[in-house]
Order: structure tokens, then C-alpha cells, then sequence
């Protein structure tokens, strides 16, 4: 009939009229990102980082700077370099995050901002000041042990909003609290921790329930 | 001194215009207060159509990003709502460009021109009881006369611009216009029929009963056609953005460009009132003798929502599908409509030519059915049947190849 199919076109507008508006007023209003969600800031912990410079040899744009000194008095170990420089200039940076993928001690993360927008290219170079000082909100992009995955309290606790349901996304990098550097690194995940029991890395966090208990699967992606 | 409009008065009768006339003439010459009484109308009038376009620019904004599922201006004001205010003072920053080789004075002429009958119309159109600024014995005449004048504005538009797009969005535009100016006069005359008098003011009082009730199909004609003459969606075929860039006004810029859009929206906003007025019951409803306004106003935003929405929901037609709709489907309905109604008019009316409300009644139970039952059988006649056909791939003998016989 003529008439009816406008009619019925004129209820599915009117059905969308009583929806929620699906936009985010952005700078109120924020979508919880994904935890994996390669931002600009690099997160970079001074107390992992040896400086052997592997992320610098990684980096296939060769944007990375790193200029070490022999440890001195500033590092009693020995067995690590005094950082002095450490450039990423970021706006030749395409975020492949190989830099991340090179380090072997697990210093290096990929952020998780998005507003470094700058007037000057100059500013866009991030310096060791910048990368101390930082608030550490790491992306858990080729880190999967800040994930937390199901049934794992261990690691992080947050409010899975993301991929509702899939409560592997416990981690929220932007709304959860900045991470230490011993809250980060491989060793601290369960199952792991056997495998790197021998890292001169300080103190291994427990867990109460790490003990003689079985470890689970591995996530297939790493 | 002491210069005084008899109540009875043709022309202004009742009107604000005889309030303020009255009020100046106690103590003004007669020449002082005609002059005074004619500019607080005049600026009364243009603010109202003028801040009515504001407020329609910005209530179809919302409502629109609503239906879109958007949420539409929100940053300046409460609920975004100086953002007209913000679009104009942006325009008047701009440079008002005239393109080579256009006809500059013609061109000037068009906003003015466009936004002119607006404002004249708003003069007949009763917002209360007794409140219509000049409440004329014709007023559904000049409603009709005073509308079209904006279509040879648009002309004018597309002329002197000097632009095809402008020439085409205007020839369009003109088009449209003329086709459809015809069922909605047919439309109206059934109204003035049924209220026995072409002034709004007595439209109003006739309704007992509103008319949407009473003619349904005259309503239906009229709103598709007043959407078509507003060159709205879903019959913005004169300035169809993903056809002819915008239509007739393409070369204006600035304060011309603004004016043209206050004129577009102001146009939605009047066409509702009219239709406010015509169909709806104006002012009528409970304590109209107070709130007489408030249901006015309403009623005018409930024609503007019905506006938003079908431009919410249909997509634009084609030029030949806008002249079938007009001659093939409007028409005929407008011509049923008025032939029903002269027929009712003719056996229902009292001896002194009058209809009670039980004879309105009468009608619109007759016209409720008319109205389905044509809707019905000129929807069949003018859609496209539209036969699918599936093509067969044709057997070629491929030397090597053994056919398959399909049985």
C-alpha cells in the first residue's frame, strides 16, 4: 500500500529520535580506549633500562638518541650504563613499536595519550627529562602481562568497561593509576616468574596465592 | 488630537495596530500616531519573523542531529542556543562578494525581497484571540498572493548570478513552485468553503472542530505542498548540495547569505503558523481567552516538528518524481477533497448557510474515509511497478566441452 511504507519510514526515524545521541562530546566526555592502543608518550622506566640500547638500533627511522656514560657512582651494580640522552623525536615516529618489541628488560612501553599536539616541532622531540618525569601509564601493546587475563586478579585491578564481557581488558591505562616499575615487568606475571627467577631485578612481588598453585596458559600471543 | 479607530474598521479592525493607534492618538496628531502606530508594527514584526528564524535554525539543528542520533549545537549557551547567534555574527565578518558579470542591483534585491513577504505575512496571521496585527476580511487571498512572491525572488536569484547552478536551482525551483501552488490553493478553498469567510481570524472561530479533522486529505495537501514551495527536503531539488553545489543562492556570501537563510527558515516557521491557524485551531483550546497564544504557539511547533521530521526521513526525489507527485497524486486528492467538501457544505448547511459541530462531525467521519480510500487507489495508480527480470546466461557450444542438458 502507497501510504504505509512512508508511514513506517517515518517511525524508524522516529525510533531514532528517542535513542541516546551515540556521539562523545570529547574533551567532557572520553571513550575508555583499549588497553593495547599504541599512544604518543612513551613510557620508559629508568630503573629497567641498562642502556644497551637496543631500541635505538630497532628503530628503522633511527629516531631514537641514547647516549650512555659507564657507570660511575650513579649506578652501584655495575652492570648497567648511565643514561644521559635519551631522544625519541616523535614527529618522524610512526609507532611500529619495534623499539618496544627490541627491549630485552622490559623498560621501554608504548604510551597511552594522544594530545601531545605541540606548536613547535622542537617540542615534539621528548627528552630523558621528559620520559623521568612522566606519569607511567603504559600501553599494554607486546605487554601482555599488564593485561591481566581471566580469572587473574594478580596483576591489575580496574573496572572492565571495555569490550564488555571480555574480561581480559581489566586494565584501563588512561583511568587507572600510573604503574611503578616493579609493577610491569614480565616477571611479576604468575607464570613467568619461575622462567625469570633469576633476574637481579629486586624484589619479586607476591602474590598470596602464587604459591604451589598451577600456573595458567599462556596468552597465545606472546 | 484625540485620533481614534472605530472598532469597526475594515482594515485594522481588532488589531494591535488599533491598540496603539488608540494609545498615541490621545494625546498625538492623527498623522504622529499613524506613524507610530505603523513602526512599533513594523518592528514588532520583523524581530518576531527574524528571531522565529533564529529559533527555528537552531530547534531544527537539535532536533535534527536527535533524529541522526547526533546531539547537534551544544557548545554556546544553554542547549547551544545562541548558535544562530554565532552563525550571524560569522556571516557579517564575511566579504559580500558579487560574482563577475552578475546583475548587481537584481542581485541585491533577493534577500530583501525574500525576506519581505514573510514579514508581510505574519501581518494577517492571528496569534490570539483579537491579537492578529492587521486582521484582514481576505486573508487566505493575500496568504497566497503575498507567498508567492519569494518564488520570483528565487528567479531573481538564479538570474543575476551569473552561475548555471544558480540558473538550474532556480528553473527547478520555479518549476516546483508552480506545480504545486495548485493543490494547495484547491486545498484552501475547501477551508474558506467550510468556514464561510476568507479572514484567518473567522477560520479560527469556524473551527469548532479543527479542520485537520474535518478535511484530513486538504491538510496532507497542503503540507506536502507548502514543504515543496519551502523548497524543503524531501523536494529540495533547487538546491540539491550533491547536485548543483547550493541551488540558486551559490554566489551569496555574508549579510546577503544570512538573510536568505533567515528567510528559508522564517518561511518554515510562518507556513506552520498558517497552518497552525488553517488546520489546527489557532488559538482555540482550553482558556483561550488567556492562553490563547500558548496554544498557538504549540500547534506552530508541532507543524515545525512534522516538517523536521519528514526532512528527517525522506530522501530527495527526482525532478520528474516531485511534477508526478504534484499533478498525479496532489492534484486529484485536492480536487476529491474540494469536490467532497462542496457536496457536504452544499446538504449539511442550515438555512442561513451555517454548519453546527454535529455537522462537522458529519464531515470529517465522510472525509476520514474519502481520504483513505483515494490516498489508496492514487498511490496504485502513479508508483513505479517495478517488474525484476533474470537474465539467463545464453548457451555457448564450446568445442571439447560436452553441454549439459538441464532438464
Amino acid at each position: 500500500m502507497y501510504g504505509l511504507a512512508m508511514v513506517k519510514g517515518l517511525m524508524v526515524t522516529l525510533k531514532n529520535l528517542t535513542r541516546k545521541p551515540f556521539t562523545v562530546q570529547y574533551p567532557e566526555e572520553r571513550v575508555r580506549q583499549h588497553p593495547r592502543f599504541r599512544g604518543e608518550e612513551f613510557v620508559w622506566y629508568e630503573e629497567r633500562c641498562t642502556g644497551c640500547a637496543s631500541c635505538a638500533k630497532y628503530c628503522p627511522l633511527g629516531i631514537i638518541r641514547i647516549e650512555t656514560s659507564p657507570s660511575g657512582s650513579a649506578i652501584p651494580q655495575g652492570d648497567k650504563y648511565r643514561l644521559e640522552v635519551f631522544d625519541i623525536e616523535l614527529q618522524r615516529c610512526m609507532f611500529c613499536g619495534l623499539c618496544v618489541e627490541a627491549c630485552p628488560y622490559d623498560a621501554l612501553f608504548m604510551g597511552s595519550g594522544f594530545e601531545q599536539g605541540q606548536y613547535s616541532r622542537k617540542n615534539m622531540i621528548i627528552t630523558i627529562d621528559q620520559l623521568r618525569n612522566a606519569e607511567k601509564h603504559p600501553s599494554t601493546w607486546f605487554r601482555p602481562q599488564l593485561e591481566g587475563y581471566e580469572g587473574d586478579t594478580s596483576i591489575r585491578r580496574g573496572t572492565p568497561t571495555i569490550a564488555q564481557g571480555d574480561s581480559r581488558f581489566t586494565y584501563d591505562p588512561r583511568g587507572g593509576p600510573p604503574l611503578g616499575w616493579r609493577e610491569v615487568g614480565r616477571e611479576a606475571w604468575r607464570w613467568h616468574q619461575k622462567e625469570k627467577a633469576g633476574m637481579r631485578l629486586g624484589q619479586i612481588p607476591e602474590t598470596p596465592e602464587s604459591a604451589g598453585e598451577k600456573a595458567p596458559e599462556p596468552r597465545a600471543d606472546d | 488630537m484625540n485620533c481614534q479607530l472605530a472598532s469597526d474598521s475594515v482594515l485594522y479592525a481588532n488589531g494591535l495596530y488599533r491598540v496603539v493607534y488608540n494609545v498615541a492618538g490621545s494625546f498625538l496628531p492623527c498623522w504622529l500616531a499613524y506613524l507610530i502606530a505603523g513602526l512599533v508594527i513594523i518592528f514588532i514584526l520583523v524581530n518576531a519573523v527574524l528571531l522565529g528564524a533564529a529559533v527555528i535554525t537552531w530547534g531544527e539543528r537539535r532536533v535534527l542531529g536527535r533524529f541522526q542520533n547526533r546531539v547537534g549545537p551544544n557548545r554556546w549557551g544553554p542547549f547551544g542556543m545562541f548558535q544562530p547567534i554565532a552563525d550571524l555574527l560569522k556571516l557579517l565578518t564575511k566579504e559580500d562578494l558579487r560574482p563577475q558579470g552578475s546583475d548587481r542591483i537584481v542581485f541585491a534585491l533577493v534577500p530583501i525581497l525574500m525576506v519581505a513577504p514573510l514579514i508581510l505575512l505574519t501581518a494577517v496571521i492571528p496569534f490570539a484571540k483579537n491579537a492578529a496585527l492587521a486582521s484582514l476580511n481576505v486573508g487566505v487571498l493575500y496568504i497566497l498572493a503575498v507567498s508567492s512572491v519569494s518564488s520570483v525572488a528565487i528567479f531573481m536569484a538564479g538570474w543575476s548570478s551569473n552561475n548555471r547552478y544558480a540558473m538550474f536551482g532556480a528553473a527547478r525551483a520555479v518549476a516546483v513552485l508552480i506545480s504545486y501552488e495548485v493543490p494547495v490553493v484547491l486545498s484552501l478553498l475547501g477551508v474558506v468553503m467550510v468556514a464561510a469567510s476568507m479572514s484567518l481570524g473567522s477560520i479560527v472561530e469556524a473551527q469548532a472542530l479543527p479542520f485537520i479533522l474535518v478535511m484530513p486529505m486538504a491538510f496532507l495537501v497542503f503540507l506536502a505542498g507548502m514543504s515543496a514551495e519551502l523548497n524543503r527536503s524531501p523536494f529540495d531539488v533547487a538546491e540539491a548540495e550533491s547536485e548543483i553545489i547550493a541551488g540558486y543562492h551559490t554566489e551569496y556570501s555574508g549579510v546577503r547569505f544570512a538573510l536568505i537563510q533567515a528567510a528559508e527558515f522564517g518561511g518554515v516557521g510562518v507556513v506552520a503558523a498558517i497552518a497552525a491557524v488553517l488546520f489546527l485551531g489557532g488559538w482555540s483550546g482550553p482558556w483561550s481567552e488567556y492562553l490563547g497564544w500558548l496554544w498557538f504557539l504549540l500547534k506552530t511547533g508541532v507543524v515545525v516538528f512534522l516538517f523536521i521530521w519528514f526532512r528527517a526521513t525522506y530522501p530527495r526525489l527526482r525532478i520528474d518524481q516531485i511534477m508526478a507527485f504534484s499533478w498525479k497524486f496532489l492534484l486529484p486528492l485536492s480536487m476529491i477533497n474540494l469536490a467532497a467538501v462542496t457536496l457536504e457544505v452544499f446538504f449539511l448547511r442550515g438555512d442561513d448557510g451555517s454548519l453546527t459541530t454535529a455537522d462537522l462531525g458529519i464531515m470529517a467521519a465522510i472525509n476520514i474515509v474519502v481520504t483513505v480510500v483515494s490516498v489508496i487507489v492514487f498511490g496504485n495508480l502513479i508508483r513505479d511497478r517495478v517488474t525484476l527480470r533474470t537474465r539467463q546466461p545464453q548457451q555457448v557450444a564450446v568445442p571439447g566441452v560436452p553441454t549439459i542438458e538441464v532438464s
